[in-house]
């Protein structure tokens, strides 16, 4: 008998170890991509660095012709920036919707939709792009574009360019419905995750089912929703090819947008167009693994607000339980 | 009687010529691959020539099927950089190397392949048709953002028998990096000082307006879906999808000239006596203007890129010889491929460039080839020399005559005394 126990412990021991290794391997894998990536960013751009210094984040230069070169990220982090939050902006709340519905409804037809929502993640981001380009631009132009440029053109900034439907204003429409699905299936999760009991109370009190959302699935379910739109987000500002396809593909300073009918650049964007014919010679190749470290350092940027903001929230709601 | 002794020297000489044309090891083609054994060879660059060295790849496998041909169509910049590091056998690039990369891949040859041409397409539903004439000074300026009507004079008076409308130009252009916008841009540099200043040439410029696509279709589809566009796509692509394209004004001014494979091809015939050997660097070479009434003016060569010792990049001197012979193949047997897939084939005096540059390579500093050129067995004494002979042996024409159709012979370079 106790020998038993004794070779179950120590099975347990070693089963206990490989895990404790095998996480410990996962951990580190991490961690070592990421500096690679850093290290391999900085060595490889370090010229452009050198030669534009800090212009190289606040310039709006993008020349890459042998012996005028002159690079300056600026309009491409203004773009991607831009696109991003535009794209949130429709994204975020039609996902929450859309996560409500699905959540709420009857198995019978929230199931299948919830299943349809994800289906549009497996669509391949060159679909997207190509569908934006052929069919959809040509329908925004016709019933969006024009008609806002017509009433608004006049009196409102936003809608002063010369609709064409390769600019901001389509690319993020388009990123909007990409980032649909993530958003979407992540917050619907989080409000499943509201224990019945909240919602049983809530229709109790007489709520109505609006009500029930805004008394108890919100505040319950907020800094999961926040973590599902910065996955959005991530999406959303790493997206390369639809995005190109469909933003204008302008450089530098004509990229920095000035209403939503301005063709614009994202930094995914100009490394996909111009890295693979960047000449190896020159400052080029440096410029464009440069953005690719400012990019790096935006999506950190955004990790850690996301993560600061989540942790506040969480206090805030310790505090009013422990009240 | 000296004289006579000369002649006879002459003579000679003329005998000597006509019955040496080989040295021993001499050949006029490359030895074909070793046919017990496998070759793969590996390729990458510009995917401008992909669908045409696709085909030659299958048509010298079929040829020769111990040879298989891996390109990889990364673009050329990624093809030159994989030369740089010497991962491949040979490299192609739209854009000949720079002076700064020749220097990180010394010893590169530059072998032309193939021709490109650069169209102008238009989408203008007053002018459905092919037809528009277009003067350099009207596309630089249209490019520039300087004309910006349909019906400016520069362009309305060329085209007097077109209903050209008052509407604004909108231009498209290459959002990636490419070949393409490197013929064109180089074109609009030469023709038009302020866009030298302005822009420059390169496969990236700084467009100082207009719409932007990545690819042939990404441009041409703006094209075809915006009324009043003008851009500029590939030769290929342009007769592919049957759009409308403009005759430009040929580098001398003195006609529009529509882009056919001929009026290219006569383009690179009108610079053939201008062109670097395969050694030396190609960095100003271009096509662009070329001289002659018939050459359409936007076109440029597309290389093969390999390095005159191959001991770096190949694994033996067998494989080195099959490398060889692939390219002596492609820019030779090749080349009757070509027009199919609406690539423009080689002139001659292009090809025998090509051979010249193969013919310096060496394997750990062995030559593999001792090509004799075509050139010299060319040379042929004329009939009416001949015939001076005969007169002259008949007595029928006087020793001076005579001489004086020696001296051409001497003049020609087809005797040596």
């Amino acid at each position: 008998m106790d020998e038993k126990i004794g070779v179950q412990s120590r099975q347990r021991i070693n089963s206990d170890q490989i895990f404790k290794m095998g996480a410990t391997i996962a951990g580190a894998f991490v961690l070592v991509m990421i500096v690679l990536m850093i290290f391999q960013l900085v060595s490889e751009s370090y010229p452009i660095w050198e030669e534009e210094g800090l212009a190289f984040v606040i310039g709006t230069d993008w020349n890459a012709v042998e012996g005028r070169e002159s690079f300056g990220a600026l309009p491409y982090i203004l773009g991607t920036l831009t696109t991003a939050a535009l794209a949130m902006a429709i994204g975020v709340p039609l996902s929450i919707g859309i996560a409500m519905f699905v959540s709420d409804a009857p198995p019978k037809i929230g199931a299948p939709l919830g299943f349809l929502v994800e289906l549009l993640a497996a669509v391949p981001s060159v679909i997207y792009g190509l569908w934006g380009l052929y069919v959809f631009r040509e329908y925004f132009i016709d019933y969006v574009e024009e008609p806002l440029h017509l009433a608004f053109g006049d009196s409102i900034w936003l809608f002063s360019g010369n609709p064409f439907g390769l600019d901001i204003f389509t690319a993020s429409v388009v990123l909007a419905i990409m980032i649909i699905p993530t958003v979407s299936s992540v917050a619907r999760e989080v409000m499943r995750a509201v224990p019945q009991q909240q919602k049983e109370a809530a229709y109790m009190l007489g709520a109505t089912k609006w009500e029930m959302f805004k008394l108890a699935i919100f505040p319950y379910s907020k800094t999961g929703l926040i973590g599902a739109s910065i996955l959005g987000l991530g999406r959303a500002v790493g997206e390369t090819m639809a995005v190109t396809m469909l933003i204008g593909s302008a450089t530098g300073a004509n990229a920095i947008p000035y209403s939503l009918f301005d063709p614009s650049q994202t930094i995914s964007g100009i490394i996909a167009s111009e890295f693979p014919e960047a000449s190896l010679a020159g400052l080029h190749l440096p410029a464009l693994i440069g953005t690719g470290l400012i990019l790096l350092a935006i999506a950190m940027c955004i990790n850690i607000v996301a993560h600061l903001l989540v942790t506040r929230m969480l206090k805030v709601k310790e505090g009013a339980i422990n009240n | 009687m000296t004289t006579k002794t000369s002649l006879l020297m002459v003579l000679t000489a003329i005998g000597a010529i006509t019955m040496v044309p080989f040295s021993a090891y001499a050949s006029a083609s490359p030895d074909i691959p070793d046919p017990n054994q496998e070759f793969t060879l590996t390729g990458a660059g510009a995917t401008f020539p992909f669908p045409l060295i696709d085909l030659w790849r299958v048509q010298y496998n079929d040829a020769f099927d111990n040879v298989n041909l891996n390109y990889q169509s990364i673009g050329s910049g990624g093809g030159i950089k994989q030369h740089i590091e010497k991962t491949v056998n040979f490299a192609a690039s739209d854009k000949p190397m720079s002076e700064a990369e020749r220097e990180l891949a010394p010893g590169t040859l530059h072998i032309p392949e193939s021709i490109g041409g650069v169209v102008i397409v238009y989408n203008l539903p007053e002018v459905p048709n092919k037809g528009l004439n277009l003067t350099s000074d009207a596309v630089a300026g249209i490019y520039l953002g300087e004309i910006t009507r349909w019906n400016d004079p520069a362009i309305a008076s060329e085209n007097p028998g077109l209903d050209l409308p008052d509407k604004e130009i909108v231009t498209a252009h290459r959002s990636d990096g490419s070949g393409t916008t490197f013929i064109f841009t180089d074109y609009l540099t030469e023709v038009s000082p302020t866009w030298d200043e302005k822009i420059g040439k390169g496969k990236s410029v700084p467009w100082p307006m207009g719409l932007a696509a990545a690819g042939n279709e990404g441009v041409a589809a703006i094209v075809k879906s915006t009324e009043y566009s003008i851009g500029y796509v590939e030769l290929a692509y342009a007769f592919q999808t049957g759009m409308a394209f403009a005759s430009v004004q040929n580098g001398d001014n003195s006609a529009f000239v529509e882009p056919t494979l001929e009026t290219i091809s006569a383009a690179s015939s009108g610079v053939a006596d201008t062109l670097p050997s395969a050694e030396e660097s190609w960095v100003g070479v271009s096509l662009v203007n070329a001289p002659g009434p018939d050459s359409y003016p936007i076109a440029s060569f597309t290389y093969l890129l390999l390095y005159d010792d191959l001991k770096s990049v190949t694994d033996n001197k067998e494989q080195a010889k099959a490398a060889i012979h692939l390219i002596y193949w492609m820019i030779t047997d090749g080349q009757e491929f070509s027009s199919s897939l609406l690539y423009v084939p080689l002139a001659d005096s292009v090809i025998e460039l090509g051979k010249q540059g193969l013919a310096k390579i060496t394997y750990d500093g062995e030559q593999i080839w001792n090509y004799e050129s075509d050139a010299s067995m060319d040379l042929e004494i004329p009939k009416w020399i001949r015939d001076n002979a005969k007169w002259w042996s008949e007595g029928l024409i006087t020793d001076q005559d005579y001489i004086n159709g020696l001296q051409y012979l001497i003049q020609k370079g087809i005797l040596k005394v």
